[in-house]
């Protein structure tokens, strides 16, 4: 078994990274502080610049500006075979001519592994993906699952202490993918070593993570929890790239006593955590499972707007009710199994929320509205 | 890439084919241009040596019974080959590769072996002189004589034909003929309408071969010929190897080069080269 | 489910038979041709006898030419695909000026006619006193050989895909090392073609060999040659026959390899 102890992860600091391709920049300012025996998601659309970064932690690109730290030691000047990091790469790229087995002795062969200890370490890591007897099978007997699962292997045989993976799952299909998800989890928990993940996928990334840092653009717009990032997102790209959202645009209106938000077509109570100033731009954020339908106006609720039901969809586990509001707004609202009222299509109903269910976010993608006080990792 | 890789490889993938360029140049290159120097040093400096040629009557008659063969024999190759293409291309897999390894196994026979078979086969005693004596056309003087030589190399240099036809034909989306019968063509004008313009790529890429190669045979035409009816090849070769005439014989060997560069830049105004890349449909 | 059968298909297959047994048939001659016990070219031969093929071990002239072309078809692989490899991967994977042009020219020696080939290099290797030596042949076969390793080589370059050295240098491997575990096993093939090609573009070598033989170094076709222009010698049509078989079987060997290579995909 590879000792947890000296298998745990190390830590990796990436301070002020950028990369640039001739007059095109990939990677625009990264900054990033990776605890040891992490898991985190870079997580963001293509082109976003998570995988040029995951690639110069991996010594693949060079490193226009800013450090790389692992283990407080810089290694954005040591050559790819010198970094001791174990990289899953998102085609697998077992090499065609080992069989499985081979393929996962490679690393350790390069580290000059005694005969002895080398088969014990590979047999071993074969067993923890379940593969015990496909030692001997080439790559392209295997299935994409497998495959993968040898990839992951070879990885971690030399027990290195980051791993680094770039959209591994990209080519399998979704029950395939669930499963491999869970099993990279467990392996995570078991190994104790820190693990860079590449994805665009929001839902694998929720599934896996410790923590998610949102790429946009060449830079993080935000690094958090999934909770933090679901509950609390800090821009409109992170509210809208994670989970669904229901937006309503409008300006900060302190006039009352209780700050408003005034749209077009209807003033809303604030969240009471809100310090924007009065007249700032920005959007109100609710997430689907936030807001309740009813046919009567409910009573004590903060705020209470008029919506007719355009479709009410049954997902088995729970049921997804889509509102139009005035002015061709479409809502969404989420209601677990079971759910009492009775909705038809055309029903005149009242959809309400909390005042504190809401999340104010500024109306500018990644700039912080005026007042509010954001560290957003530049 | 990373900086460190691009310094130390953006030149040496350069140095990596430095020997062999330099191989080529000394080994090769050097003596092809002081062959062609030669020919207007020797004996005396000037174009006297090519006056000379072509002013010598039987070294006239020689070049152009060396093309007037390379023609035929071309023209040979190319009625046999087109159809043995075609058919390579549309059978199954199996049948695809009998085929391919009956034109392979001549290909890479040698051609010493191959040119003595036609020595057994086409002389006054040989058994295709027996066949003609049975059939009733009596026997024909098949060797030491150009008809000879022509047979012989077209079955020699077929293979040449068939792989470039083969090459292109594959490749061409045959769903296009199919288009055009049933937009009401009959086959055999879809066929020679769609099927052989796409082809023709592979036509002239074969025809240029072969008849390249036709020009510069040596090996069959001075076996199975005799002096009365040499090609340009062998009187070269006595140029140089019995008289040591360098002057000379090179000046016939860059005469040689020049018809072959001549038909080469003639075919390359005539053929876009990107036209083999129009014909090849999704595989 | 029954295809009707066009008659033009039936002629083109007929046709095409015919074409191959023209393609295969003339070269089989040499063979019964080996066995015969009169010391003619009549055909069909008369008798049977083993005798031509103990010859061509025993005579001098003969196992001397054949060894002849055989240590210098060794020598010419070995040289032709090592530099000749390197040069395939400066061309695929290397980005400078001029690579078209270098392409172009290490071609040139199966554009210019073997003839004047010949020619070029008996003169120029007769100054330099290398004509008739081993080394001379080296040379000459080397740069005739040399731009069939080359394209056969590159094809295999560029389909390798070069993301599994990435991984390779991830999982802790040098460049020698990458080159030597990941590159070279999987290139091995378009290597092995070429090899395969320079080893018979020089033992089969005729035109430029009569150039600059030299009673020291006769090669097998030098031989073969003068045997059919100077005296009936059917120990040439044993000759003939021992190639015949061994290209046979070498190409029936590589296509069923092939096929069965795809096959197990």
């Amino acid at each position: 078994m590879p000792d947890k102890t000296t298998a745990a992860g190390a830590a990796l600091q990436l301070d002020g990274l950028v990369k640039r391709y001739g007059d095109v920049v990939a990677v625009n300012g990264v900054s990033l502080d990776i605890e040891p025996g992490e898991l985190i998601t870079l997580l963001g659309p293509s082109g976003s610049g998570k995988t040029t970064t995951l690639n110069m932690i991996a010594g693949f690109a060079e490193v226009t500006a800013g450090s790389i730290r692992m283990a407080g030691r810089p290694i954005a000047d040591l050559r790819p075979h010198k970094r001791g990091i174990g990289m899953v790469f998102q085609h697998y790229a077992l090499f065609p001519h080992m069989t499985a087995y081979e393929n996962i002795a490679y690393p350790l062969k390069q580290r000059k592994v005694p005969k002895a200890e080398l088969r014990a370490r590979v047999e071993e890591v074969l067993a923890l993906v379940s593969l015990q007897d496909h030692g001997d099978r080439y790559p392209r007997h295997l299935s994409g699952g497998q495959q993968q699962r040898v990839a992951l292997a070879r990885a971690v045989v030399f027990s290195p202490k980051v791993l680094l993976m770039d959209e591994p799952l990209g080519a399998l299909d979704k029950k395939l993918r669930e499963r491999l998800q869970l099993e990279i989890k467990r392996l995570h928990r078991l190994l104790g070593t820190t693990v860079v993940y590449v994805t665009h996928d929001q839902e694998e990334a929720l599934v896996l993570s410790d923590r998610i840092a949102v790429f946009n653009e060449g830079r993080i717009e935000q690094v958090g929890t999934s909770e933090e990032l679901y509950e609390r997102p800090r821009t409109r790209f992170v509210a809208e790239f994670l989970g669904e959202s229901n937006l309503f645009a409008g300006r900060i209106d302190r006039g009352d006593r209780e700050p408003a938000i005034v749209t077009d077509h209807a003033t809303l109570r604030a969240p009471s955590s809100c310090d924007a100033q009065d007249g700032a731009e920005c959007v109100l954020l609710v997430r689907p499972e936030r807001l309740r339908v009813a046919h009567q106006p409910p009573s004590g609720a903060d705020n209470v707007l008029d919506a007719t039901v355009r479709q009410v969809i049954y997902l088995g586990s729970s049921r997804k009710v889509e509102l139009m509001l005035p002015g061709d707004h479409v809502v969404v609202v989420r209601e677990p199994a079971g759910a009492v009222t009775e909705l038809g299509e055309g029903d005149r109903v009242h959809v309400s929320w909390g005042r504190d269910d809401g999340v104010l976010l500024p109306e500018r993608d990644g700039a912080p509205a005026a007042g509010d006080s954001l560290a957003v990792p530049a | 890439m990373p900086g460190w890789l691009r310094q130390a490889f953006g030149d040496r993938w350069l140095l990596l084919v430095v020997p062999t360029l330099a191989f080529l140049l000394i080994f090769f290159g050097y003596p092809v241009v002081q062959m062609l120097l030669r020919s207007v040093q020797e004996p005396t400096s000037g174009l006297g040596n090519y006056e000379l040629f072509f002013q010598t009557e039987v070294y006239v008659k020689i070049l152009r019974r060396t093309v007037t063969t390379a023609i035929i024999v071309t023209v040979v190759c190319l009625a046999l080959a087109y159809p043995y293409a075609y058919l390579m291309s549309i059978v199954s897999r199996r049948w695809r590769i009998v085929l391919l390894a009956v034109v392979l196994l001549p290909f890479w026979t040698s051609l010493m072996v191959r040119t003595y078979a036609w020595i057994i086969l086409l002389q006054d005693t040989g058994i295709v002189n027996d066949v003609l004596e049975r059939a009733g056309i009596g026997r024909q003087s098949l060797i030491r004589n150009t008809l000879g030589v022509t047979i012989a190399m077209a079955q020699i240099l077929l293979p040449f034909m068939v792989l470039p036809l083969y090459a292109v034909m594959q490749g061409i989306d045959r769903r296009l003929v199919q288009a055009a019968e049933s937009l009401g063509a009959n086959p055999a004008k879809a066929f020679l309408r769609i099927y052989v313009p796409l082809s023709m790529p592979g036509v002239i890429a074969g025809a240029t071969l072969v008849f390249i190669l036709s020009l510069g045979f040596y090996v069959t035409p001075a076996l199975l010929g005799s002096p009365q009816n040499a090609m340009l090849s062998q009187l070269i070769v006595q140029q140089v190897s019995t008289l040591l005439n360098f002057g000379m014989g090179g000046t016939m060997a860059a005469i040689l080069l020049a018809v072959i560069l001549v038909i080469l830049l003639g075919i390359s105004r005539v053929v876009r080269p990107s036209a083999a890349y129009d014909a090849v449909g999704p595989r | 489910m029954r295809r009707r059968v066009r008659p033009g298909r039936v002629a083109l297959v007929v046709f095409v038979t015919l074409t191959g047994v023209w393609l295969v048939a003339p070269t089989l001659v040499v063979i019964p041709m080996s066995f015969t016990e009169a010391r003619t070219f009549a055909f069909p031969p008369k008798g049977f006898t083993f005798e031509w093929y103990s010859n061509f071990f025993t005579d001098r002239q003969w196992y001397d030419a054949l060894f002849t072309s055989l240590r210098i078809a060794v020598l010419v692989t070995i040289v032709s695909v090592v530099v000749g490899t390197a040069a395939a991967f400066g061309l695929v994977r290397g980005r400078f000026r001029g690579k078209g042009l270098m392409q172009a020219f290490i071609l040139t020696p199966t554009i210019v006619p073997v003839v004047v080939v010949g020619v070029a290099i008996f003169a120029t290797y007769l100054r330099w006193r290398i004509s008739g030596t081993t080394l001379g042949f080296v040379l000459a076969h080397t740069a005739l050989a040399i731009p069939f390793v080359v394209v056969t080589v590159s094809a295999s370059v560029r389909t390798f895909d070069r993301r599994l050295e990435r991984a390779a240098s991830n999982l802790g491997a040098g460049p020698w090392t990458i080159f030597r575990t990941v590159t070279f096993p999987l290139i091995r093939p378009g290597v092995v073609s070429g090899a395969l090609f320079a080893f018979i573009t020089s033992f089969d070598e005729v035109v430029v060999s009569l150039f600059i033989q030299s009673p020291m170094v006769r090669t097998l076709p030098v031989q073969m040659f003068s045997s059919v222009t100077r005296e009936i010698d059917p120990t040439l049509a044993a000759a003939s026959t021992m190639i015949v078989v061994f290209t046979t079987t070498l190409i029936l060997l590589t296509l069923f390899l092939q096929t069965r290579g795809s096959d197990a995909r």
